[in-house]
C-alpha cells in the first residue's frame, strides 16, 4: 500500500482540484481510500458526494473550569497561566476556553483545589463512502487545537482500511503551511506532490514546503497549476525544480471549467474532457510511474 | 484600529487585499492624516507580504518558547515534572530527563511543580521575527509629499521542522503596542484553527477575503463561526475574483448580515502583477481610492467595537 500526500504550503494552489481529480483517474485502475487532512476547512467531500456511513466524536485537549463557589480570587492562576486564558471576572476568576492550552499549571497551583481540568470534543470525523472509493475526513469544532492530533488520526483510519481491505493507494489531501497538521499529514508518505501556481509567492512557499518534507524525509513531485498566468515564472519553476532533482509532473493551464466543475460537485476530470483534465492524466501518470519505483513495504 | 484579514480557504486573496489596504491608507495618510500603519504578516508558515512590501529589514529577532533544562545536582528523579505535564514533552528515564521540545507548549509548569526547584528554563528557538520599513511607491502616493513616511512592517518566519506557529504569532504580536491611533493590519493563515484564532484575538474588525465559490463559501462559514461567534468579532467580506463561480456567498452573506465591503473582479492584469510580486495599487492605480474607501467602510462597520476597547484602555 502507497501513500500519496499533496500538500502545497501556500493555500489556494488547487490542492484540492488534483487530489479530487486524482482520486477519480487511480479509482478507475486500483482501489484507493481518500482521506481529507484538511481538517479546519475540509473541501474535499464538496466534490465527492459522499454518503457518511460512520460519524465519531473527536476528544481533543483538556481545559481548565474555575469552581466560582470555590474560588478565592487570590489570582495565582492568572499569574502562572502563561496563555492569558485565566480571566477576572467580578469577585471571581474564570478561564476562557479559546485562550486555554490545557497545560493544568493552575490546576496544580490553586491553593484552595477550585480548578478541575475538563476534556473536551473538538471536532467530529467520518467514514463515507464515494464512487470512487471510501472517504475518511473530519471537522475540527471553530477555535479548537489539536488539528495535528485529528489530522493523524483521519489518516490513520484510512492506512488500517487500505491495509484492512487490500487497497493499492491511500490519497491524503493534506492542509496549507508547513506546520503541525501538515507535518501530520506528511509523516509515513511515500510521495508527496505539491501543487503550486507560477507566481512569486507560489515559488518562496513552494521552497519551504520543500524544505519541509525533505527534513521528514518524503520524497516529492511538482505539480505547476495555472501555468499560463506567467509562463516565465513557470521556466523558472521548471528550472529550480531540475537542479533539485525533483520532477515536475503536472503542467495545468487556467481554465474556468475548475470553477465550473466544483459548482457542480464534481472532479474536474468527471466533469469535463478538455486541456486540464489531459494535463490532469498526465499528472497522475507521472505519480504512478514514481510509486512504482519505490520499495513495497 | 487592528483589523485581522482571514478567509478559511486559502489562496482567496488575503494578502492582496492587507498589503494593498495598508499601501492605501499610508498613501492617503500623507495627505495630512494622522495615523501611523503598521502591517503584521501572522502567516508565519508561508508568509509572502514582505514580497509585494519589499521592506527594509532593521532588526531579527530570535523567538521560541521556554522549556526546561534539569539541573542534575538538584534532580531526585521523583518523576513529579513527568507526571504534570499534559503534553507528554518530560520524561523521566532510570537516572536520565528527558525532554522533548516539539511536544513542549512552553507552559511552565513542570518548573513550578518540581519539589527540589531543579527546573530552569531556557529559550527554546522555534522562528525569527523581523520588522522593519516598507517604503510607499511614489506613484501611490496621492499627495506629493517630499518625506514618506511608509509602513511599519513585521513578520514572523517559522523555523522548517518546527510544529507550533501560535508561539510565533504571539510574539509578533506584541509589536501592536498600546498607541490606538495606529492603524494595525493583521494579515493571518488561511483555515480556521489556533493560528487564525490567535491573529484574530484582540482585533477590532476581521476582514474576510473570500471567492464566490463553493469552497470559498463553505470556509468562509467556518471563519464567520471562529470571528463572529467564538471571539465576538464584527466581520466584513471582500469578494475577490467576482463573477467566477456562484451567488452561494452573496446569498450567505444577505441571510448572514454581513457586508460586503468591496468586490475584486476576475482580471488577468490583477493576476499577473500579483504573479511578478507587483502590488496592484501599483498595477492599475485606480484602486487606491477603492482600498481607501474600503477601509473607511471598515471603520464605520467596527467603530463601535473600537471605542469600548478605547474606553477599557481608558
Amino acid at each position: 500500500m502507497k501513500q500519496l500526500v499533496i500538500l502545497s504550503g501556500k493555500g489556494g494552489t488547487g490542492k484540492t482540484t488534483v487530489a479530487a481529480a486524482l482520486a477519480h483517474l487511480a479509482s478507475k485502475e486500483m482501489p484507493v481510500v481518500l482521506a481529507d487532512a484538511d481538517v479546519d476547512a475540509a473541501n474535499l467531500e464538496l466534490v465527492l458526494d459522499p454518503t457518511k456511513v460512520e460519524e465519531h466524536d473527536f476528544t481533543g485537549g483538556q481545559v481548565a473550569v474555575i469552581d466560582p463557589e470555590l474560588c478565592t480570587a487570590c489570582g495565582i492562576c492568572a499569574e502562572v497561566c502563561r496563555f492569558e486564558a485565566a480571566i477576572p471576572d467580578d469577585d471571581t476568576y474564570r478561564v476562557d476556553d479559546i485562550a486555554c492550552e490545557g497545560c493544568a499549571s493552575c490546576f496544580y497551583q490553586c491553593p484552595v483545589e477550585a480548578i478541575r481540568m475538563e476534556k473536551q470534543t473538538a471536532g467530529r470525523w467520518f467514514r463515507s463512502d464515494t464512487r470512487f472509493g471510501p472517504l475518511f475526513h473530519a471537522h475540527l469544532f471553530a477555535a479548537q487545537e489539536n488539528s495535528g492530533k485529528l489530522v493523524t488520526l483521519v489518516k490513520q483510519q484510512g492506512r488500517l482500511l487500505a491495509l484492512d481491505e487490500g487497497r493499492q493507494l491511500l490519497i491524503v489531501d493534506g492542509p496549507p503551511g508547513i506546520g503541525c497538521p501538515v507535518i501530520s499529514a506528511s509523516a509515513g508518505a511515500d510521495l508527496a506532490l505539491l501543487v503550486m501556481e507560477p507566481t512569486v509567492s507560489g515559488v518562496h512557499d513552494l521552497e519551504r514546503i520543500l524544505a519541509t518534507t525533505d527534513h521528514f524525509g518524503v520524497p516529492a513531485l511538482v505539480c505547476i497549476n495555472k501555468l499560463d498566468v506567467n509562463p516565465g515564472r513557470a521556466a523558472e519553476v521548471e528550472a529550480f525544480c531540475a537542479s533539485r532533482g525533483i520532477e515536475v509532473v503536472g503542467h495545468i493551464p487556467f481554465d474556468t471549467v475548475v470553477t465550473e466543475a466544483m459548482v457542480q460537485g464534481q472532479p474536474v476530470t468527471a466533469y469535463a474532457d478538455g486541456v486540464v483534465t489531459e494535463a490532469l492524466r498526465r499528472a497522475w501518470e507521472g505519480v504512478k510511474a514514481h510509486l512504482t519505483l519505490k520499495p513495497i513495504d | 484600529m487592528i483589523i485581522a484579514i482571514a478567509s478559511g480557504k486559502g489562496g482567496t486573496g488575503k494578502t492582496t487585499v492587507a498589503v494593498n489596504l495598508a499601501l492605501s491608507i499610508a498613501a492617503d495618510a500623507q495627505g495630512g492624516a494622522k495615523s501611523d500603519v503598521l502591517l503584521l504578516d501572522c502567516d508565519v508558515e508561508e508568509p509572502n507580504a514582505h514580497l509585494f512590501l519589499n521592506p527594509t529589514i532593521e532588526r531579527r529577532e530570535e523567538v521560541g518558547i521556554l522549556i526546561p533544562e534539569v539541573d542534575y545536582d538538584k534532580c531526585t528523579f521523583c518523576g513529579r515534572c513527568a507526571e504534570v505535564c499534559a503534553y507528554h514533552a518530560i520524561a523521566v528515564v532510570k537516572q536520565n530527563v528527558l525532554v522533548f521540545p516539539e511536544l513542549c507548549h512552553g507552559c511552565g509548569s513542570c518548573t513550578l511543580n518540581c519539589p527540589e526547584e531543579a527546573i530552569h528554563e531556557v529559550l527554546n528557538v522555534t522562528g525569527v521575527i523581523e520588522e522593519g520599513q516598507a517604503l510607499i511607491n511614489a506613484q501611490c502616493s496621492m499627495a506629493n509629499s517630499q518625506e514618506s513616511r511608509g509602513i511599519r512592517f513585521a513578520h514572523g518566519i517559522l523555523n522548517i521542522g518546527e510544529a507550533m506557529a501560535v508561539p510565533v504569532i504571539r510574539e509578533l504580536k506584541k509589536r501592536i503596542g498600546e498607541d490606538s491611533n495606529r492603524i494595525v493590519i493583521l494579515d493571518a493563515s488561511p483555515g480556521t484553527s489556533c493560528p487564525v484564532v490567535e491573529t484574530m484575538r484582540g482585533a477590532d474588525f476581521v476582514l474576510m477575503v473570500t471567492e464566490p465559490t463553493p469552497f470559498g463559501l463553505h470556509d468562509l462559514r467556518l471563519a464567520v463561526e471562529v470571528a463572529r461567534h467564538e471571539l465576538g468579532l464584527p466581520v466584513g467580506v471582500v469578494i475577490n475574483r467576482d463573477g467566477v463561480g456562484d451567488r452561494g456567498v452573496e446569498d450567505y452573506c444577505a441571510a448572514e448580515n454581513i457586508p460586503i465591503l468591496m468586490r475584486i473582479p476576475l482580471d488577468r492584469r490583477i493576476a499577473e502583477a500579483y504573479s511578478e510580486g507587483i502590488s496592484m495599487v501599483e498595477a492599475l492605480p485606480a484602486y487606491r481610492e477603492r482600498f481607501v474607501e474600503l477601509y473607511r467602510r471598515i471603520a464605520v462597520e467596527g467603530v463601535a467595537k473600537l471605542v469600548s476597547r478605547q474606553e477599557v484602555a481608558q
